[in-house]
């Protein structure tokens, strides 16, 4: 249900990045989700689509790349990913579990169109 | 016409973290523990404030921030009525606060006159766990009649807390409620959180939870 102030957010900083490099228009963003950050993609494109009109963003593509979940085991260091939350190591079976990735929520990088002759900064 | 990637790797919540930032600075400056209260809707909440209130008013000062979905002001006036100064956020719909809102009501508090800062966070178990406001640390209110399942179901709220509370515990002789289930399932987000069971009606357990606060608020003086 939040994913209007994120999909807001999203607008701001890829509007900003894109005025700053003199793009004419936005063409693509690439946004990495982790699996455990709970973003929903179809409902961010649903207001993406709405808020982005009349900005430098309209018709802009959202393309999402999901990045797994690991975890590292607090008791033996072990490294592993997971599907589902709170599974115990598959080493020691411990559960003091520390999460490694998979909460990340980060805009990665634009896609623009410049004018042609435009300094490449 | 050319096409260019352009490398930006930035927090998509950056603006929120940002003011969040500023919040904690001003409220550190002034010697504010600022604690954010997260639960689903009727787990307690306002009773865990007023009772805390009750217990630790005569030595600290407190001030509350109430975030609603609605333009109702039915927790507040229950918080002014013990004379305690009270800011009412309504999020318009909004599912969380963010660092903007709980912003705007700190500027309504006297600062220079407060020891404790509460904020009450909208009753929803996933979307609040996604915005930091700012607080120095996040307390989540569990209840007995939810379940002894919702560290499992709901991880992403029940994860990166300091403190849990499991309220309602006058009800255990009547709901099937595994506390060791629930416990280990806190323990594996949450490696070393303190944990309370306490009764807000009966007052059970309670001194614990007033008395870990107070040395919170005791230490960031």
């Amino acid at each position: 249900m939040h994913e209007l102030a994120i999909t807001e957010s999203l607008l701001n900083i890829a509007s900003d990045y894109a005025i700053k490099n003199n793009a004419q228009r936005v063409i693509s963003l690439n946004i990495i989700t982790g699996k455990l950050s709970n973003i929903i993609g179809d409902s961010v494109q649903f207001y993406w689509d709405i808020i982005s009109e009349n900005t430098i963003c309209e018709k802009s593509i959202l393309i999402f790349n999901k990045i797994p979940a690991k975890f590292i085991c607090q008791a033996c260091d072990n490294e592993f990913e997971i599907n589902s939350e709170l599974i115990p190591c598959p080493i020691c079976s411990s559960m003091n579990l520390r999460i490694i990735q998979g909460d990340e929520f980060l805009l990665n990088s634009i896609e623009i169109e410049k004018d042609l002759g435009d300094s490449n900064e | 016409m050319s096409k260019t990637t352009v490398p930006i790797v930035k927090k998509i919540m950056s603006a929120n973290d940002q003011i969040a930032e500023e919040n904690q600075e001003l409220l550190s400056k002034n010697k504010i523990l600022t604690v954010n209260v997260m639960a689903s809707p009727g787990a307690g909440k306002t009773s865990l404030i007023l009772r805390t209130i009750e217990n630790i008013s005569t030595q600290y000062k407190i001030a509350v921030i109430e975030g609603d979905t609605a333009p109702v002001t039915i927790d507040s006036d229950k918080i002014s009525s013990l004379n305690i100064p009270v800011v009412q956020i309504n999020t318009g719909g909004e599912c969380h606060l963010d660092a903007l809102m709980v912003r705007n009501g700190i500027e309504q508090l006297d600062l220079s006159n407060t020891d404790l800062l509460i904020i009450e966070n909208v009753g929803n178990l996933v979307c609040p766990a996604a915005f930091w406001l700012g607080e120095h640390f996040s307390v989540v209110i569990a209840s007995i009649p939810e379940g002894d399942d919702k560290p499992y179901k709901y991880p992403n709220i029940y994860r990166g807390i300091q403190s849990l509370i499991l309220n309602k515990t006058d009800l255990l002789p009547y709901v099937d409620f595994n506390i060791d289930y629930f416990k280990k399932g806190i323990e594996a987000l949450n490696p070393g959180a303190a944990f309370f069971s306490l009764s807000c009606k009966t007052g059970d357990g309670f001194n614990k939870w007033t008395n870990w606060l107070k040395t919170k608020i005791q230490e960031i003086k």
